[in-house]
């Protein structure tokens, strides 16, 4: 176990590097960070190669690249173009969207697995028509569509919600927007879980189980969930990668001041230190949440073995 | 009934006769020879186009697109305006005669911004899934047919793709790129889409490549061109086509996700994400401005996921 983790951060390594050096090469060979500083004014010359020298960007990107990452690996993220350390932006920032992200998994898991463990069991029943329909509709909507429409639901017309949340991002201001950030993937999990449980049901060691005469609850509890969930863990692990990137939607429609606001402010004014360090830790969370799911695979199914 | 556990490989699975001593499937073949001469064999293309005519799923949604499709080379046919004639006096005015969806914050015709708006989404669909396909199937059926070096190369540059957030790398690219046109769009989605593709591709080439035809194929002396071309693409496509009809809606979905928020398709093209954007800012008090092209988008891309869930069904052999 000890050794199979090891192996697995040090196959991090590359990926890390590449994403990254990805991002970097975006941001700052595509765009031209000072000019953005300036806005739509001309930027002076020699105040201008002043900046350059200042923030190292006169030199190859490769160069700039290792700097960076060196400045990183002592916990300095830089510098903001507007003067904040990025660092201090993130502490505000990624609180924000943790709790925002954790609470739409919380649905996920909790709505998604539950409804897909009945409407499995049940095939081609009423509840299984509901739920794949019920699914498909949810997953064409696409987020922004569905954001809008139940922020003015919930928020506008009825008045059950708060349309946008304050600065302190409270857990019953968050609800909503959680809600809306976990439905197409909660849908996902609907359709992986009944796929999953419908397969296993037909399983020997199923009938083997109702044949000894352990109680429903049990079987579909102890027996059943546990060997369909691996593909459901899978997709889920990805999934907090996606859920965190794609809260942008979310926290912009509800303006949520968190990592994807300021990511979305540091696009729009080419920021170039926001966007790179706040990228930087999206991709590490979603390699360590990678490597969370496969170690869940030896807990799930005990033939899996990792060495 | 398939068995979950049932060891063996698939293509193994169906043909039971195989793993009877000869003698006594000789009279069953024969029976089986006189069977297959009253319904003629069908390929698995065959097969699956049969299963295909038959679901109401994929009729539904093929006469969507088809619709779609239709619209989107000639909008004209169902409009009479132009998406551009805007009068300000009707600003977010509702429906009334001749304007059946009425108008958005700038007088323009809701209707038929709606029917303009198919157009970006069809190309940025067809053309990015076509990209991702084909540089996909290429670099990733490479890698499962040789593996070695450039197979260990592919699996880390496909996983460096897939840490980046989709949303976050359009964010990030197209932020730069000043034209508005459907190509940057269509440019990176295929950037951002072949490593899903490469990925089943590479897995299903290395399936067919054990198969024994191949093999067979390569003792009698085939390169490895012929090999590729002739015995495992034609037996390893099938889970590229299942995969790349899917990812066809939510290319769509992102193209306008993009568009709202800024980075995607921009003014003068027509596209639903930005009239779905420039609405939302006013929901409160002309909803039915929002309401029309995201019922449009949305309806578009239930369409493709389900010619994708159909054409699935009707390609998977697991199913069967």
């Amino acid at each position: 176990m000890g050794r199979y983790i090891i192996r697995r951060l040090l196959q991090m390594i590359p990926v890390f590097i590449g994403t990254t050096f990805l991002i970097f090469f975006m941001v700052y060979a595509l765009g031209d960070p000072v000019a953005a500083m300036f806005g739509d004014r001309a930027p002076d010359p020699a105040a201008a190669a002043q900046i350059r020298r200042d923030l190292n960007l006169d030199k190859p990107l490769w160069q700039q690249y290792l700097l960076y990452m060196g400045k990183i690996f002592t916990g300095d993220f830089g510098t903001s173009f507007n003067g904040r350390p990025v660092i201090e932006l993130m502490r505000e920032a990624w609180p924000i969207t943790l709790r925002l992200a954790l609470i739409a998994v919380f649905f996920e898991m909790v709505i998604g697995i539950t409804l897909g463990v009945i409407s499995g069991l049940r095939r081609g029943k009423a509840i299984d028509t509901a739920a794949l329909i019920g699914t498909l509709i949810v997953i064409s909507i696409p987020t922004f569509v569905t954001g809008y429409v139940l922020q003015y639901l919930f928020g506008v017309k009825w008045g059950i919600a708060k349309p946008t949340v304050s600065a302190d991002a409270t857990f019953s201001e968050l609800l909503l927007p959680a809600i809306v950030l976990a439905l197409v993937s909660l849908a996902y999990t609907t359709r992986l879980t009944r796929t999953s449980v419908g397969e296993n049901a037909r399983a020997d060691y199923i009938r083997t189980a109702v044949a000894k005469g352990l109680p429903r609850r049990r079987i579909t509890i102890r027996h059943l969930l546990r060997n369909s969930l691996i593909p459901v863990v899978t997709f889920l692990g990805i999934d907090i990668g996606n859920l965190m990137g794609g809260a942008i939607v979310t926290e912009r429609i509800f303006n949520i001041q968190g990592v994807g606001y300021q990511l979305w402010q540091g696009i729009l004014r080419q920021n170039a230190p926001t966007v790179v360090g706040f990228v930087t830790i999206l991709v590490i969370v979603y390699l360590l949440a990678n490597l969370l799911v496969d170690l869940l695979y030896a807990v799930l199914d005990p033939r899996i073995r990792l060495a | 009934m398939p068995d979950p556990y049932d060891q063996r490989p698939h293509d193994e699975r169906n043909s039971a006769t195989e793993l009877r001593p000869m003698d006594l499937a000789t009279e069953e073949a024969e029976a089986l020879e006189r069977h297959e001469k009253a319904t003629p064999a069908r390929s698995l293309w065959g097969d699956a186009w049969y299963d295909l005519r038959r679901n109401p799923i994929f009729l539904v949604s093929a006469m969507l697109i088809l619709f779609l499709i239709f619209i989107a080379i000639w909008p004209s046919a169902i409009t009479s305006g132009s998406p551009y004639d805007c009068d300000l006096s009707y600003a977010n005015q509702g429906s009334q005669s001749g304007h059946p969806f009425g108008f958005d914050n700038q007088g323009c015709d809701v209707y038929t911004r709606t029917v303009y708006g198919a157009r970006a989404s069809v190309m940025v669909g067809i053309f990015a899934t076509l990209g991702a396909a084909l540089v996909g199937t290429l670099l990733g059926g490479l890698a499962g047919f040789y593996g070695g070096w450039w197979d260990a190369i592919l699996s880390r540059v496909t996983e460096v793709f897939f840490s980046i957030p989709i949303l976050l790398g359009g964010l990030v690219f197209l932020s730069v790129v000043k034209s508005g046109s459907v190509w940057p769009v269509i440019g990176f989605i295929v950037l951002l889409g072949w490593p899903q593709v490469a990925r089943i591709a590479r897995g299903s080439v290395m399936t067919a490549k054990q198969n024994d035809y191949v093999q067979a194929a390569r003792s009698l002396g085939a390169g490895n061109w012929r090999m590729m071309i002739r015995h495992v693409l034609p037996n390893a496509v099938a889970p590229i086509i299942v995969v790349a009809t899917i990812a066809l809606g939510t290319y769509i979905a992102l193209e306008a996700t993009l568009s709202f928020l800024g980075v995607g398709l921009k003014p003068p093209t027509v596209s639903w994400g930005i009239d779905i954007s420039t609405a939302s800012q006013r929901v409160r008090n002309s909803p039915h401005a929002l309401l029309w092209p995201a019922g449009a988008l949305s309806l578009t891309v239930l369409a493709f996921i389900m010619l994708g869930d159909a054409v699935r069904d009707a390609l998977d052999p697991k199913l069967r």
